[in-house]
């Protein structure tokens, strides 16, 4: 079920350049059960910023009751959260849309997580539950440079860990792709979230394989009743699907990127 | 007594607040956040004749208190809205406002004609005053004569009383108000979203892919309580305010100033519960007030002689 709920911050604290690590308390913790689904934030009780944000959940622990989104100071939004204190608290609904389909990674096999930057976050809840369930978990993550790189040695709990960076201050210098291809990494299901360049080139590049890719999209209300975050179905003029409610998570070539 | 009961042409309303046409889809999606029957109506989202998908992403950008929008009328189109959406929503007991907008006169008309007959559509709301689509829309609300030409064709085939939304985009609004009620029209709703734009400091480019959009919000209140309290004054036809409302205070500042319902636009899309939350403290603040009947509420701010100032441009 959405909710919506005054969450208790329990802990903020700056993890990368600009990137904050958010640990909320709450009930609508139990709600949360699929890695890639998003919670909207209400930064600020008044009109401005109006909006919510979404962000996406990094980590959901049931026991504790807390979840941890990880988020890049952007804008107004985002360094106003970047504000709040533990025992403040923060206007979540959620958990919205719907995430990375677990049931694509067969137990025993390979799964390839490839992150670019602030999309990153939402593969670490993926690394965790695919690796419950046994599969064997590869990741790739895509940074600027090296000030920008977080969750290394928490990624690498799970698996084989590669960083590229833009500038090459950090693991390999390139993109994620280049990094797939020097070491030929192959995979049974591919997931992947970040900036749309690099979706693009991973859906082009594994065209017909098992390939779920994470998009960002403006959103208004964030359960689909706006239509501000519609993307293109393929072969159509007027099929359409909403990131907010039918993704964030699509399948390779199931909408236009 | 329902202290929150309001009768309008068409519309026996158990509370006067619905959500705004735009802000609400069709229901399906805050149909997962509470019962719908508790609205006082439901204005659905606009409607042509074919399906639309609107406008190139992004549609959305915010500004202090308020928010633009470039949609552009998506929506699946009337076939689908009269074999799917409104059927669904016959399960809640809530009278629906069909919003209907058109790319030519005769397009209003066949929509016009097919959907005030859905047995659930109490009353169509002629979109003459969308700001993002290039053909229809505002290209019908800033002409009087345009306006009041097509109010009377729609009136002519529609089954159920026609209220027309109003663009604030106009030099004098109380012009076009006046047309509109000497073709006919039931009701106004007012006001429709201000064009306005914001640009990307970083890149130097709009930050719609439309360029401009529609300004909505708690940033455009003023202005739709000053129209609405000048518009009031010069029609006999009641109106149904918009803009910016957020609060039950809102509610009755709108009534106020001359409107004998109101809707919720982007309070939506911020709070999905603001609906039956600003139902739940209407009598409240009616207590506060010592107020007993809301419908006593409309136009007091200009009804009382002493109160009543003049607007000026």
């Amino acid at each position: 079920m959405i909710g919506r709920e005054q969450m208790t911050v329990a802990s903020q604290r700056l993890i990368a350049e600009r990137t904050y690590e958010l640990t909320l308390a709450g009930r609508l913790v139990q709600e949360m059960k699929q890695p890639g689904q998003f919670v909207h934030v209400k930064v600020a009780a008044s009109a401005d910023p109006l909006l919510r944000r979404p962000l996406s959940l990094c980590q959901i622990d049931h026991k504790q009751g807390q979840c941890t989104i990880i988020y890049r100071q952007e804008g107004k939004g985002t360094a106003l959260l970047a504000q709040k204190q533990p025992g403040d608290t923060v206007d979540v609904l959620g958990p919205l849309g719907n995430g990375f389909p677990l049931e694509a990674a067969p137990a025993g096999g390979r799964a390839l997580l490839v992150g670019g930057g602030i999309g990153v976050p939402p593969l670490y809840e993926l690394a965790k539950q695919l690796a419950n369930r046994g599969v064997n978990v590869v990741s790739v993550l895509g940074f600027q440079t090296k000030a920008a790189v977080f969750y290394e040695e928490k990624f690498a709990a799970f698996g084989e860990t590669y960083i590229a960076t833009d500038d090459g201050s950090h693991g390999a210098a390139g993109r994620v792709t280049d990094v797939i291809e020097a070491r030929a990494l192959e995979f049974d299901v591919l997931y992947a979230c970040g900036p749309k360049p690099m979706l693009k080139a991973l859906d082009e590049r594994f065209r017909g394989r098992p390939v779920y890719l994470s998009l960002e999209e403006r959103m208004g209300c964030g359960v689909g009743a706006c239509f501000a975050c519609v993307c293109h179905v393929p072969g159509s003029e007027t099929a359409y699907k909403k990131v907010c409610s039918d993704g964030p998570v699509f399948r390779a070539g199931e909408v236009v990127l | 007594m329902n202290r929150l009961a309001v009768e309008l042409p068409g519309l026996s309303l158990k509370n006067p607040i619905m959500p705004a046409s735009g802000c609400f889809g069709f229901g399906r999606e805050y149909a997962r956040f509470y019962d719908l029957s508790v609205l006082g109506a439901i204005m659905i989202k606009a409607t042509t004749k074919e399906p639309r998908f609107g406008n190139p992403t992004p549609r959305v950008a915010e500004t202090p208190g308020g928010m633009l929008n470039a949609i552009g009328l998506q929506n699946p189109g009337l076939d689908k809205v009269l074999t799917e959406e409104l059927p669904w929503l016959e399960q809640f007991d809530v009278p629906i406002i069909a919003n209907i907008a058109g790319s030519t006169m005769e397009e209003y008309v066949e929509v016009a004609a097919a959907i005030s007959k859905a047995p659930n559509v109490h009353a169509l709301e002629l979109n003459i005053s969308c700001p993002n689509v290039k053909k229809g829309g505002i290209t019908f609300g800033t002409v009087p004569e345009v306006a009041a030409e097509l109010t009377r064709l729609v009136k002519e085939v529609s089954a159920v009383p026609v209220y027309v939304k109003l663009s604030p985009n106009v030099t004098d609004i109380v012009a076009m108000a006046k047309a509109i009620e000497q073709a006919g029209a039931d009701g106004l709703t007012m006001i429709n979203t201000l064009v306005g734009m914001r640009i990307d400091v970083k890149t130097g480019r709009p930050i719609l892919a439309n360029g401009t959009g529609g300004l909505s919000g708690p940033a455009v209140k003023p202005i739709a309580i000053r129209m609405i309290y000048e518009v009031s004054q010069a029609v006999s036809i009641p109106i149904i305010g918009m803009g910016g409302v957020q609060t039950a205070e809102d509610v009755l500042e709108f009534f106020y100033a001359g409107a004998s319902a109101v809707a919720v636009g982007t309070a939506n899309f911020v709070d999905p519960f603001v609906c039956p939350t600003i139902i739940n403290e209407l009598p409240a603040l009616l207590d506060e007030l010592g107020i007993d009947r809301i419908s006593e509420c409309t136009g007091r701010s200009w009804k009382t002689g002493a109160h009543a100032v003049h607007c000026r441009p």
